[in-house]
């Protein structure tokens, strides 16, 4: 896979055309340079969130560079999956959850009313634990997203769908039997085609929970390669129970206690040298 | 020497305890026997005794196998338990450390060999005043330094560091001193270059003392000291 297919975007001109009063709505601003020398893809400023009485996160205030991997690492429970959940607004899906402070994507507010969650959910794409491809076949699977985004045309479709399951690591695999069943591929394939799935719409910011967790480690290295590979396109956010696999992969770690950020900082420092005990503990496996 | 501080236990998996406890215990037994080593040498230069001079050559194949061991120790450490943050540096540093002791062990079987040849060709005629001087100052080094390790001890760490600039002042006023000598007396000059050169080696084992000094610094603060003046290392240690 070389860096000029993932450069290619066949969809470009497309997206706008079809997109023009959403994007208009999100009213994308070019992003400052930060102090840090990085840009923002996305910001929580004094985000607090309640299942109910319960309060799962605490005044998070945290700013994701874009176009690099962030990890979020901490024990079960500590609320890292709710976080990741919060940025592309799944949370509106829970009974019983409120969210107070403010989220933002490109320096606008994704709780916005004149913000589509649709095409929120478009650019800020998801990935599982536990791979979810349609019951459908490989093809159809990368083609939905396109087909309910209003593409039609079957050769732009194709060419998207090569471009995204090339950008996914899975093109040669699966060349020959696009029509296959999704399901009849192995754990591995099957997530690394959810990942095209996601990209085939052109998202800005993809967000990882526990991607190969379920997987048998030679899956789990191909998909860290794919990750490393696809940030020089997408912002990442991983959340990971690995900490080898946080280390290897990101190069921001934010570390989650009990609903609190504890310490986020750049992956080398933080571990080898972290801040805060807490932090020293749980990644020594003091931690307990 | 007292054991390490306890900051390296209290891990979940207790396997992983006693394999810390271990590793820097290896470290302190070796460095016991380096400072039996280096106290013995010296001794065999002032009195002229040839057969603790042999004593401390034989003993150095000790030293050499204990680096061995440790480092093997240090790379199953690695291998198994991918150590972070203040576990990885104390692996690191106790990597570095052992160097540098088996170097000190190396410079002492120097000191020995050169005993042995002074107590048969008959003793030098002057340099002894400077060595008792300088040895007793740099094995203090290598005493406190391994100290600094086991307590963890920045500050000790520090003063074995700036110490070292003092030793290098008075290797270089002996040395000046013992060639003005030879240039009066050429006669002595074979005995007395065996002093200067067990004045170079103490010199040599003061700059390893220091070494150990910032691997400790390294393993507690996690700064990398090495290759600066002594103020700029002060400076980054103090400096949050």
């Amino acid at each position: 896979m070389t860096q000029s297919i993932i450069d290619e975007t066949p969809l470009g001109t497309r997206a706008v055309k079809t997109h023009a009063i959403n994007l208009a709505a999100l009213n994308r601003a070019p992003s400052a340079k930060t102090p840090h020398e990085e840009q923002i893809a996305l910001q929580t400023r004094d985000l607090n969130l309640f299942y109910g009485e319960k309060q799962a996160l605490n005044s998070i205030e945290l700013d994701i560079p874009k176009k690099r991997v962030t990890a979020f690492i901490g024990p079960s429970g500590c609320g890292k999956s709710t976080l990741l959940r919060c940025f592309n607004r799944m949370n509106d899906l829970v009974d019983d959850c409120r969210i107070k402070g403010r989220i933002l994507l490109e320096q606008q507010d994704i709780h916005d009313r004149s913000v589509e969650v649709a095409e929120l959910r478009r650019r800020v794409g998801m990935v599982f634990q536990k791979p979810n491809p349609f019951p459908k076949s490989i093809y159809e699977n990368v083609a939905y997203g396109l087909r309910i985004h209003g593409v039609k045309k079957k050769r732009l479709l194709d060419e998207t769908v090569e471009w995204a399951l090339k950008g996914a690591a899975l093109w040669d695999e699966v060349k020959d039997r696009l029509d296959d069943n999704a399901l009849g591929l192995s754990g591995g394939q099957q997530q690394r085609l959810v990942i095209a799935r996601t990209i085939a719409v052109e998202p800005e910011v993809l967000l990882l929970d526990e991607p190969a967790s379920a997987l048998d480690p030679i899956s789990t290295l191909k998909i860290e390669e794919l990750i490393y590979e696809l940030k020089s396109k997408y912002t990442i956010v991983i959340v990971t129970h690995n900490m080898q696999q946080a280390a290897r992969v990101s190069d921001y770690t934010a570390f989650l206690y009990m609903g609190e950020l504890i310490e986020f900082g750049d992956t080398d420092t933080l571990f080898t040298n972290p801040q805060k005990t807490a932090t020293e503990d749980y990644i020594t496996g003091r931690y307990g | 020497m007292a054991a390490t501080k306890d900051v390296y236990a209290h891990h979940i998996s207790q396997q992983f305890n006693l394999e810390l406890e271990e590793v820097k215990n290896h470290l302190l037994e070796m460095g016991g026997q380096v400072e039996s080593q280096l106290s013995s040498s010296i001794q065999a230069l002032v009195a002229a005794d040839s057969e603790l001079a042999q004593t401390v050559c034989l003993n150095d194949q000790q030293i050499n196998n204990l680096e061995i061991d440790i480092d093997e120790e240090c790379a199953r450490i690695l291998a198994r338990r991918q150590p972070a943050a203040s576990d990885l540096r104390l692996i690191l540093g106790i990597s570095k450390i052992i160097t540098d002791l088996e170097r000190i062990g190396d410079e002492s079987k120097r000191i020995a060999t050169r005993a042995i040849k002074l107590a048969e060709n008959g003793q030098a005629p002057k340099g002894y005043v400077e060595v008792r001087h300088i040895s007793e100052t740099v094995r203090q080094m290598v005493n406190q330094s391994l100290d600094a390790f086991a307590r963890l001890d920045v500050a000790l760490a520090l003063k074995v560091a700036k110490t070292d600039a003092q030793v290098d002042m008075e290797y270089a006023t002996a040395i000046r001193e013992l060639i003005t000598y030879m240039m009066e007396d050429p006669r002595s000059i074979g005995r007395v270059m065996d002093i200067i050169w067990s004045l170079r080696s103490l010199e040599r084992i003061g700059d390893h003392a220091r070494n150990i000094a910032e691997h400790v610094i390294y393993l507690v603060q996690g700064k990398d000291v090495r290759h600066v003046s002594y103020d700029q290392m002060e400076a980054q240690v103090h400096d949050g």
